[in-house]
C-alpha cells in the first residue's frame, strides 16, 4: 500500500489521456446534433491538447510550453465569445439549433 | 499519492468527456464540461504549473461555461433529435477517429525519452511564468490583447438585434 502512495506516474499516461480526451472530443464533432454540444466538443479537444503542452513543459522543465496554454487559453476565451455570438445570430435567422437543419452551404 | 490523485482525477476527466456525448440534453453536456475542465486543472496542478490549474478554473470552467450556460439557457435549447449523421460519416468518420487514436497512442507508447511526474518535482511559479511573459514574449502577449478587443467588438456586432436585416427594420415600421 506503501508503495501505491509512493508511486510515480509515467508521463506518457498523461499524454495518453490526452489523445483519449482528443478522440472523444472528435467523436462529439461527429455525432452531437446540437450546435452548442459540437461547440462545446471543439473545447474538449482545445482542453486536451493543453494537457499535452503541459505535460510536456513538465517533461522538458520549459516554461514556454504553460505560456502557449496561456495563450491558447486566451484564444479560446476569444473563440467562445464570437462563436456563441455567432450561434445567436443563426438561432435568429432560422430558429433552430439542429445542425442537420442548417445546411444552407451544403453541395 | 500522485498515482492515486492521477488516477482519480483522470477518471473523472473521461467520465465526464463520456457524459458529453451521452447526454441528449446541452446544458447536461455543459455540466459535464465543466467537470472535465475542472478535472485538468487539478492534473495541471500535479504537473507543477499552479498559475494555469487557477487560470484553468477561472477561465474555463468559470467564464467560458457560464458563457455557455448562458446560451443555452437564453436559446433555450431543447432535447437534441438523435439522426446517426450521413453515411460518409459512418462509413469515413468513426474509422477515422479510431485511426487518429490508435496512431497517437502509438507514438506515445514507442517514445522511450519519456520521464515521470511526482510530487516531489518543483512547481512552476507563477513568478517564473510572468518573467519570461513580460520580457521574452511581451509583444506577443500585448498583441492577444488586441485580439481579445476586437473578439469583444465581433461578438457584439454579430448577436446586436435587427443588424441591418430587413426583418429587424420591418419590425420597427410594423411598430410605427
Amino acid at each position: 500500500m506503501s508503495s501505491l502512495f509512493s508511486q510515480d506516474v509515467p508521463l506518457s499516461w498523461y499524454l495518453l489521456l490526452s489523445a483519449v480526451l482528443f478522440a472523444l472530443g472528435v467523436l462529439g464533432f461527429l455525432i452531437k446534433r446540437n450546435l452548442i454540444t459540437v461547440f462545446m466538443s471543439i473545447e474538449l479537444m482545445l482542453n486536451a491538447v493543453n494537457l499535452s503542452f503541459v505535460t510536456f513543459a513538465h517533461q522538458w522543465h520549459a516554461v514556454k510550453g504553460q505560456i502557449f496554454v496561456f495563450f491558447v487559453m486566451m484564444v479560446a476565451a476569444a473563440e467562445a465569445a464570437v462563436g456563441l455570438a455567432i450561434i445567436i445570430a443563426v438561432f435568429r435567422a432560422r430558429a433552430t439549433l439542429a445542425v442537420d437543419r442548417i445546411d444552407l452551404m451544403k453541395l | 499519492m500522485h498515482l492515486i490523485l492521477f488516477l482519480l482525477f483522470a477518471g473523472f476527466c473521461l467520465a465526464g468527456a463520456i457524459n458529453l456525448l451521452l447526454q441528449s440534453h446541452p446544458i447536461n453536456s455543459a455540466l459535464s464540461l465543466i467537470v472535465v475542465m475542472t478535472s485538468l486543472a487539478v492534473l495541471y496542478l500535479l504537473l507543477g504549473a499552479e498559475f494555469l490549474a487557477a487560470a484553468q478554473v477561472i477561465v474555463y470552467a468559470g467564464a467560458i461555461m457560464v458563457l455557455f450556460t448562458f446560451v443555452v439557457m437564453l436559446l433555450n435549447a431543447g432535447r437534441e433529435e438523435r439522426t446517426m449523421g450521413s453515411r460518409t460519416y459512418r462509413a469515413v468518420g468513426f474509422p477515422a477517429v479510431v485511426a487518429l487514436l490508435g496512431i497517437i497512442a502509438t507514438v506515445i507508447l514507442r517514445a522511450h525519452e519519456l520521464g515521470t511526474a511526482s510530487l516531489r518535482d518543483g512547481i512552476t511559479t507563477t513568478e517564473d511564468l510572468s518573467k519570461v511573459l513580460f520580457t521574452e514574449l511581451l509583444l506577443p502577449f500585448e498583441v492577444t490583447s488586441v485580439l481579445i478587443l476586437i473578439a469583444i467588438l465581433g461578438a457584439v456586432a454579430l448577436a446586436r438585434h435587427g443588424h441591418g436585416d430587413p426583418d429587424g427594420e420591418s419590425e420597427r415600421t410594423a411598430a410605427k
